[in-house]
């Protein structure tokens, strides 16, 4: 199954529904690439595949956010309630950003970078209209 | 295969140069701001321009039309100046959009094509709620997977500031002394947002807390009163109000000519001798948390083009819509080594009267940030310095010769650097 889908955005979106966390590997010259990407940036080939990463980082950078933008205000985040964004740099060596969960946003002082992250998946809707959004949270 | 050194294929001078007041305006709208900025341009020209003269137009805008539904831009600009029916060509480069018009104009005149042309850029934010306009912004954001995570355009800048903060052992009282700094040019730029030092802001709030009864704040120094989250919220930590530009209107334009005839115009022509751009990926994939990937392109391309280093540049005008940025450019562009910056600011070395004048102009901290007129606008405040017409906020005890622009769009996507000269 996993072959059939086209490396897009699409289908890293579906594989987040279904919990796991895609990158693209370049048939050539195996670099590495998260999220996905349809063309190799090293070597120009379009010969790429699917590799799962194991969903294991470190906290790189992050923000705690206390203005957001609507989609993140609708899900309850405001002033008194803000949420941290972060750079997670995952132990295959690339990197993605993520919610942070598992930390306090109105204390950003006790988060730390070079903290351990392990993948959570925050579902949202059923089924169909089922959106993953990807998360860490400290392991 | 072997990168050419940039070149123009003939010279290219300034010779007018002018902006609109920048600020929230409820009785302006685009296009009484280009009309002002296109005024004062013309009037600007020492020995006149007959409008007539202009051969084409180029108009730098990210996004009017979120901002208020008018897409399409260029023609409306055209006409509004009288203008019709010459070319015009409007750029999107987000907040960088008017280097990317003043750059293809340049490329116009030196190919040969045009002699005499124009250069404008517009924005108009006000009229939407902070909400609405974070979300205008964060279009230029990478996002499926930047945005939908959560990331605004304060929370990027937060993200790198929290990886500089690691890497070099700079804190958020550094960043305060990029604010402080940016206000102190402030009051002197009459076209400016804010035209207040940091000091000026306390004593408003002091007298409108003694006014409505309330306790009344007792800062010792601008620095605790950047600490009090009453003075200065977080909006995504580590940046805090004072780190952010603001929402503003605005336009600004420029008017390009052959070198040749320059002197037609003015004797005292301002000089392109130098054009970068660069690109850049998001967060997530960009080589560097504390760098710009797209100015290090950029600033290759106007260094090696006008054969100078970064010793050459006197001042500059650098993209500080958050506070981190003005020390992530400075060092990008080899103004101070990597991590060296905030220790620079410290010292007072970026300060009007210092080695490395930056953000003479109040920057965009100060001096607003409409993003479809910011390039220019940080060329008009060259222009004014180069030409010894900036009045109380004038480089002293300096015989300015090089100045510089570096202008930043979305999160790094597109960065610029333009090189002048006065001769
Ligand atoms: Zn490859």
């Amino acid at each position: 199954m996993m072959q059939e889908r086209s490396i897009s955005t699409i289908s890293f979106n579906q594989f987040l529904n279904e919990e796991k966390l895609m990158g693209s590997k370049c048939k050539k010259c195996g670099t590495l690439y998260s999220p996905p990407r349809p063309i190799c940036i090293n070597c120009f080939s379009r010969e790429m595949e699917w590799a799962e990463l194991k969903g294991k980082g470190k906290l790189a950078a992050f923000t705690c956010i206390y203005v957001g933008p609507p989609w993140m205000i609708k899900q309850g985040y405001d002033r008194k309630h803000p949420y941290c964004s972060g750079v997670v740099e995952l132990e295959e060596g690339v990197k993605i950003d993520a919610r942070i969960e598992g930390v306090d946003a109105s204390k950003p002082e006790t988060i730390k970078i070079g903290t351990p992250l392990t993948v959570t998946y925050l579902h949202r809707g059923e089924e169909e209209k089922m959106e993953t959004f990807l998360a860490f949270k400290p392991s | 295969m072997q990168q050419k050194k940039r070149k123009l294929g003939r010279g290219v001078a300034v010779v007018g140069a002018g902006m609109s007041d920048f600020g929230m305006f409820k009785d302006k709208d685009s296009r009484d701001l280009l009309v002002e900025a296109y005024n004062e341009m013309v009037s600007s020209v020492d020995k006149g321009i007959d409008p007539k003269d202009i051969e084409a137009v180029w108009v730098g805008n990210f996004s009017n039309d979120f901002y208020t539904h008018q897409a399409h831009l260029g023609p409306i600009v055209a006409d509004l100046l009288g203008h019709t029916p010459k070319p015009v060509t409007r750029t999107e480069g987000a907040c960088a959009a008017s280097t990317l018009a003043f750059k293809d104009a340049c490329f116009a005149i030196a190919s040969g094509f045009y002699d005499v042309v124009m250069a404008c850029g517009v924005e108009e934010m006000s009229k939407l709620s902070t909400e609405e306009a974070t979300e205008g912004l964060a279009l230029a954001l990478d996002k499926p997977y930047e945005g939908i995570v959560g990331f605004t355009f304060p929370g990027v800048f937060g993200a790198l500031a929290t990886a500089y903060f690691e890497k070099y052992g700079a804190t958020r009282d550094d960043l305060m002394n990029v604010t402080i700094k940016s206000h102190s040019n402030a009051p002197f730029n009459p076209k400016a947002q804010f035209k207040a030092t940091v000091r000026d802001l306390m004593n408003r709030r002091i007298e409108r807390a003694k006014k409505k009864g309330d306790p009344v704040p007792a800062w010792k120094d601008e620095k605790e009163a950047l600490w009090d989250p009453m003075f200065n919220p977080p909006i995504a930590w580590p940046m805090h109000l004072y780190d952010c530009c603001p929402m503003s209107d605005g336009a600004s334009a420029v008017l390009l000519v052959a070198e040749e005839i320059a002197r037609n115009f003015t004797d005292n022509p301002v000089y392109v001798i130098g054009m970068g751009q660069g690109s850049g990926r998001p967060l997530h994939t960009g080589a560097s948390l504390t760098s710009f990937e797209a100015n290090q392109n950029g600033a290759k391309e106007a260094y090696e083009m006008s054969g100078l280093t970064p010793k050459d540049i006197q001042f500059a005008e650098v993209h500080d819509c958050f506070s981190i940025a003005e020390l992530i450019h400075t060092e990008d562009l080899g103004f101070f080594k990597p991590g060296e910056a905030y220790k620079a600011v410290a010292e007072g070395q970026t300060r009007r009267d210092g080695p490395m004048p930056i953000n003479t102009s109040g920057g965009l901290k100060c001096k607003g940030h409409p993003v479809g007129a910011t390039g220019l606008a940080q060329m008009h405040e060259i222009w004014e310095q180069l030409r010894g017409e900036a009045g109380e906020r004038q480089i002293p005890n300096k015989n300015l010769r090089i100045g510089a622009t570096q202008n930043l769009g979305g999160t790094g996507g597109t960065c610029t650097f333009c090189i002048f000269e006065r001769r």
